[in-house]
């Protein structure tokens, strides 16, 4: 019976309304950038296709995804998705605890074999053969393997699934390695973000349930609709940006006039998400509307690219902790010294020779 | 033919042919860098500058300027906008300049190849080294670039520019969007360098900075050689001929 439950079926049993759920599907489409014209497409997808189950795991991480995730703005939109997935597996949401939560994995694993969509939250570290993170009495890498098996695909939440965030930033000691390094023969989609926003993780989901393959991705894997832009193409305050009118220090009347945060290190201009449209809980404010500069939690390494204060970063490959404008001054400074000693032996050997080249000849005479 | 060839002038090697060579000795002057290379030269060196002015302001913004609201303010956006369109017309002369060195004539090609398998070619570039580090009493005569110039144009220039181009364009796509043909052809260097756009900012910052350097030498050796060497340089590359100053053949 199990097999044929259809998405509308879950919903129903979870007491959500017809009416809620047409809402839901019409949400869905804008969400998703959809016209009105796919609203009866979503509707008849949930009613006619099979749940589609989705095993939630964790390793090394913060939970800041999860706990983005249960505050989507729209309620019913994260009704419908959590009553919709955490029926699974999933450590923070599900019911189950302890030997009956590994068992209802195994569970799912077996019944759905090559269905399910598994999501990943953390990353496995795999120093020490990965003791550095347990789940179940066993390295986590061990876990994730064996859920990706039989996975149809993988969602990997986060700047910690996608990219490694702060437990691999170097020194990276526990050589915690992003999920798409470990798992290769997958479809992987990245989320990232620390954490991703709410709005973004229930869209790209949904969109997976019901259209049933990946949305389209950028470069880096990540859902090109909400990670095509960067915060700076959005940012209401890049008039500023353009005026060069920018805060210069925290504090200063310029942050009180909400000028642009460029100077103070705003990473804006080379982060893609989607921030500054979308924004944070239920689109109240995002970061730079509270003062503060865009930190690049969406890119890859963005722990180790120097201070989040700086607009142009320090780099540690020179031995010192310079930017790329001390070290090119530095280095024009002993090229430059190097011209100037140069000249003036130049200028000295000049000389020599003209008075040897006198001397010789008055000699010849 | 008793003297070993590898002592023969240099002027016949690799950069001289016979024409200019009895030009040469003759004390007359050679046509070498023909109008479009000149231009070529004062037009890609004007752009870099302002792409230097300019690109270290984008790091680093100068002081914020009220003159007006945001709206009817553009000091930042004109600052940018002058590096972009210095940055086209690097781009473009670029690609004049690699037209010109298929069809222009052959003092042209040097910039772009090193005769790296010439064991002659490699004795003048220490010929060179040792003049610059005053080890030689005199300079010999080159037609074209002496081979340690040809060196550092190769590094500097040819190197030094493309990448340039390559990394600045893939920042340009990124504000025409990631749909545009730009980004389509210059994604790969995000990928290349990881993912992430800030990256591609550093090290395009670091190599303004091997540009400066260049140019810093460059402008030096060539008043240097004007006044040192045996034959004209500013004026070469203002007028296209090389004057010697002897007749002695090498
Ligand atoms: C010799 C040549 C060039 C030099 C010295 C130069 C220098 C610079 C510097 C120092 C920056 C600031 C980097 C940062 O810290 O963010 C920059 C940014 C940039 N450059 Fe260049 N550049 C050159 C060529 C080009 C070319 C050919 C283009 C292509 C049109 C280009 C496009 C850009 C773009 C789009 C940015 C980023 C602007 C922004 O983020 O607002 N550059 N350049
Ligand atoms: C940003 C500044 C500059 C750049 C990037 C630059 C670049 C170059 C390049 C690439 C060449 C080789 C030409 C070729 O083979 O196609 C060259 C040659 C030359 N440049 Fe510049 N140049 C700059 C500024 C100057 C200045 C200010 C002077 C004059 C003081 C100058 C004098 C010369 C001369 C005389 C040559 C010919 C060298 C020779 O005779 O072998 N350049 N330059
Ligand atoms: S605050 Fe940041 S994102 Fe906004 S315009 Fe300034 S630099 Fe760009
Ligand atoms: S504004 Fe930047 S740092 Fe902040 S959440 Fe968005 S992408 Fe991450």
């Amino acid at each position: 019976m199990s097999q044929i439950e259809t998405f509308y079926d879950v919903m129903r049993r979870q007491g959500i309304t017809r009416r809620s759920f047409l809402k839901y599907c019409s949400l869905t489409a804008s969400a998703l950038g959809l016209g009105p014209a796919f609203v009866p497409k979503i509707a008849h997808a949930m009613e006619t296709k099979p749940r589609t189950p989705v095993i939630w795991v964790n390793g090394l991480e913060c939970t800041c995804c999860s706990e983005s995730f249960i505050r989507g703005s729209h309620p019913l939109a994260k009704d419908v998705v959590l009553s919709m997935i955490s029926l699974d597996y999933s450590h923070t949401l599900m019911a189950a605890a302890g030997h009956a939560a590994e068992a209802a994995l195994e569970d799912t694993i077996e019944k759905y074999k090559g269905n399910y969509i598994l999501a990943v939250e953390g990353n496995p570290p795999l120093n020490e053969d990965g003791m550095y993170c347990i789940v179940g009495g066993k390295p986590f890498v061990e876990q994730l393997r064996h859920a990706a098996k039989d996975a149809k695909a993988v969602i990997s939440w986060g700047a910690c699934a996608s990219y490694g965030c702060v437990q691999a930033a170097k020194p990276n000691p526990t050589q915690a390695t992003p999920v798409h390094k470990v798992i290769t023969d997958k479809p992987i989609i990245k989320v990232p973000g620390c954490p991703p926003i709410a709005e973004v993780m229930t869209g790209v989901i949904t969109y997976m349930l019901t259209f049933d393959r990946l949305p389209e991705l950028d470069r880096q894997g990540r859902p090109a609709m909400f990670y095509g832009q960067r915060i700076h193409d959005k940012c209401y305050r890049r008039p500023h940006f353009d005026a060069g009118q920018f805060v210069e220090q925290w504090d200063d009347e310029n942050a009180r006039k909400g000028y642009c945060l460029y100077k103070v290190g705003c990473k804006g201009p080379t982060t893609y998400n989607a921030c500054s449209t979308v924004r944070w809980n239920e689109g109240t404010s995002f970061p730079i509307q509270s003062g503060h500069g865009c930190i690049g939690c969406s890119e890859d390494g963005f722990w180790d690219q120097g201070s989040f204060y700086d607009r142009v970063t320090d780099l540690t490959q020179f031995g010192v902790e310079a930017n790329a404008d001390q070290v090119g001054m530095a280095a024009a400074g002993v090229v430059g010294g190097g011209v100037a000693l140069h000249a003036a032996v130049s200028a000295l050997k000049a000389a020599q020779k003209k008075s040897q080249d006198t001397v010789s000849q008055s000699e010849e005479v | 033919m008793s003297a070993p060839t590898t002592d023969a002038p240099f002027l016949t090697e690799p950069d001289a042919d016979a024409a200019d060579l009895a030009s040469a000795t003759r004390q007359t002057s050679v046509y070498v860098y023909e109008a479009p290379l000149r231009i070529w030269h004062w037009v890609n060196a004007a752009a870099i500058l302002v792409l230097c002015l300019t690109g270290y302001l984008i790091g680093s913004p100068p002081p914020t300027m009220i003159i007006d609201e945001a709206t009817h303010q553009f000091v930042f956006g004109y600052i940018r906008f002058a590096h972009f369109a210095a940055g086209w017309v690097l781009v473009v002369g670029f690609l004049g300049r690699i037209y010109w060195a298929i069809f222009g004539n052959h003092h042209a090609r040097q910039l772009f190849y090193l005769p790296i398998f010439n064991g002659r070619w490699w004795k003048e570039v220490w010929f060179e080294i040792k003049w610059y580090l005053f080890l030689e009493r005199a300079p010999k005569k080159y037609v074209g670039h002496n081979p340690l110039a040809q060196l550092a144009m190769f590094f500097f220039i040819t190197l030094g520019v493309s990448f340039m181009i390559v990394t600045g364009l893939a920042l340009y796509s990124e504000g025409l969007g990631q749909d545009s043909t730009l980004y389509k052809m210059f994604g790969w260097v995000f990928t290349m360098v990881g993912g992430n756009s800030h990256v591609v900012h550093t090290i395009h910052h670091l190599g303004m900075w091997w540009i400066i350097i260049f140019m810093i030498i460059h402008i030096y050796v060539a008043i240097r050689e004007d006044i040192m060497s045996r034959q004209s340089i500013v004026s070469t590359m203002i007028s296209g001929h090389r004057t010697f100053k002897d007749d002695r053949p090498d």
